[in-house]
């Protein structure tokens, strides 16, 4: 399933394609179009963790490195946000609802000489992200969506929500952050995808 | 002309639609004259492409239901309720309108009337398009290797080609066809009325030591119980080909 | 922790238009060898995410990543580090 867009060329006289509104406002950055569900995109099985045996780390370039168990995790303090997010297959939804904790929080008292952070995720994932994108209230550990416990299809029991980026940075599945001297290019960012992602600068690829 | 179809650079080009063949209430097939047309081998897809006038475009594949003998390249669509592509190839497209296409493709999921293994296809709704590809090729040869479908629909109604399935039965020439309904239980119905199960497989399937050529086709579930099953019953993994269409339908989605 | 399989999961038939333009010669009956299992499948019978921002090829026997395809700006980057060897015919 692709999309792509052409200037000229052959037209499917009547086809319309899935509901998109380009036109809608400001909010909405390059290329992208509304919609009103929310597609679920996997590069692999569904991870089902035992909620018994999960944590989230913090690890890396730390003195000691952080640890919760889920219990621990659901225990700290939590926001509720609602948040656009914008993927890079061009989709984006606005005024999504989320609840988790902020990486303020599990970043609290933490020092740490490194300026990029790798999420790794059960199933294999990884993304790279600066370590001052997911500070000052810009990135959450998220475990509910909707008011409801976040779908295993979404990346529950608990996924990353970095926003303000294309959704590939928000890692489902997410087990812990490693605090990184050097950028370590993640999953995507290793095969084509941009290194940093600003969907307001259009950054899709490489050498956008 | 088989090799024809297995090499070359994939191109896009234009099928116009010749007919239109309302199959069931969701179902339609396609019947395209494709100038430029390789041929193809039973099991092969084509990949489809819509452009909106906005420059969007969507892409989907869909099995090719006609034989490499037949004139015209036949595609057979099940309209989806939330599909892109699959409502509009349904419901929209005219006789006389031309689509973007490219192929034949694929060259694992393929059967030629040249083999003579028994064979054993299980199709679950959609999945029986490539399928009855393969039972329309077998149709034209002159010798047929022994046959066994089955075929697991909604219901009645939702049976793809049935009266056609009923006809290459009847030719007696070493077809067999089970059909199970899964939601229903018509009246005088004389096929399995469930889903696939071990008991199942094991009536209809052949038994091993015939070494059958296996083709599984249709939603992604399916297959894997199909495929599960038929290796419960001893089958060597590497007799048995799948094609999943996924949850959606069509190889594509959608 | 138990991996189940999910519905976006479908076989290399469904890259084969994908390989296709990429490579030379039809791809879904090469053989390819997993990188980290050693198991040697023909390339119809991969695992294949393409609901993803990239395509992934994942072995069947172990669910390693065997192939990632991305496409993009008039470009593809694909890597094919997961998969150790690549056999397929001439003609």
């Amino acid at each position: 399933m692709r999309d792509t867009h052409r200037l000229m060329g052959f037209i499917s006289r009547g086809f319309k394609g899935r509901r998109r509104d380009t036109a809608s406002s400001s909010r909405l950055p390059p290329g992208q179009y509304l919609v009103n569900d929310f597609p679920v995109l996997s590069a692999g099985p569904t991870p089902r963790p035992n909620l018994d045996q999960w944590s989230f780390s913090i690890e890396g370039e730390i003195d000691e490195p952080k640890r919760w168990t889920w219990k621990e995790l659901l225990a700290l303090p939590s926001d509720t946000v609602t948040k656009d997010i914008h993927c890079v297959t061009k989709w984006s939804k606005f005024d999504t609802t989320w609840k988790g904790v902020s990486l303020d929080t599990l970043m609290e008292g933490v020092e740490t000489a490194a300026e990029y952070i790798t999420a790794f995720c059960d199933g294999g994932y990884t993304t790279n992200l600066p370590l001052e994108d997911v500070m000052d209230g810009k990135a959450w550990v998220a475990y509910e969506f909707d008011g409801q416990p976040l779908h295993p299809e979404h990346g529950g029991p608990a996924r990353l929500l970095v926003p303000h980026l294309y959704f590939w940075k928000s890692a489902k599945w997410v087990r812990g952050i490693k605090l990184e001297k050097e950028q370590q290019p993640g999953f995507w960012e290793s095969n084509g995808y941009h290194l940093y992602g600003d969907p307001w600068r259009e950054q899709r690829y490489w050498g956008d | 002309m088989a090799r024809a179809a297995l090499l070359g650079r994939l191109s896009w080009q234009f099928g116009e639609l010749v007919e239109l063949v309302h199959e069931t209430p969701r179902v339609s097939s396609l019947y395209f004259n494709i100038p430029m047309w390789p041929g193809h081998l039973a099991g092969q897809h084509v990949d489809v492409r819509l452009t909106a006038e906005d420059g969007y475009q969507a892409e989907r594949s869909y099995s090719i239901a006609s034989p490499p003998e037949a004139r015209w390249v036949a595609l057979t669509v099940e309209r989806l309720d939330d599909g892109e592509v699959s409502p509009y190839l349904v419901g929209e497209l005219k006789v006389g309108d031309k689509v973007e296409l490219r192929g034949p493709i694929g060259g694992h999921f393929v059967w030629r009337a040249g083999d003579d293994r028994p064979l054993l296809l299980v199709a679950g709704g959609s999945g029986v398009v490539p399928l009855m590809a393969m039972l329309r090729h077998r149709a034209t040869a002159p010798h047929k290797a022994p046959a066994r479908l089955l075929y697991s629909s909604r219901a009645l109604a939702d049976i793809i080609y049935r009266e056609e399935i009923d006809r290459l039965v009847a030719a007696n020439d070493g077809l067999l066809v089970s059909h199970t309904l899964t939601r229903e239980k018509p009246a005088g119905w004389s096929g399995y009325t469930r889903r696939i199960d071990a008991a199942m497989v094991k009536e209809v399937a052949w038994p091993k030591a015939q070494t059958p050529a296996v083709f599984v086709c249709g939603p992604t579930p399916f297959v894997e119980t199909a495929a599960d099953l038929l290796v419960g019953l001893e089958y060597d993994p590497l007799w048995i080909k799948t094609e999943r269409f996924g949850a959606t339908g069509g190889a594509g989605g959608g | 922790m138990k991996m189940q399989t999910s519905e976006m999961k479908l076989d290399g038939n469904a890259i084969a238009g994908l390989l296709g333009e990429i490579f030379a010669v039809e791809m879904t009956t090469a053989h390819g060898t997993c990188a980290a299992c050693g198991a040697v499948n023909e390339v119809g019978r991969v695992d294949v995410y393409i609901h993803a921002p990239g395509t992934v090829v994942r072995c069947p026997s172990c669910e390693q990543v065997l192939m990632r395809i991305v496409r993009g700006r008039g470009r593809y980057w694909l890597d094919l580090t997961g998969m150790r060897c690549l056999e397929f015919a001439e003609d």
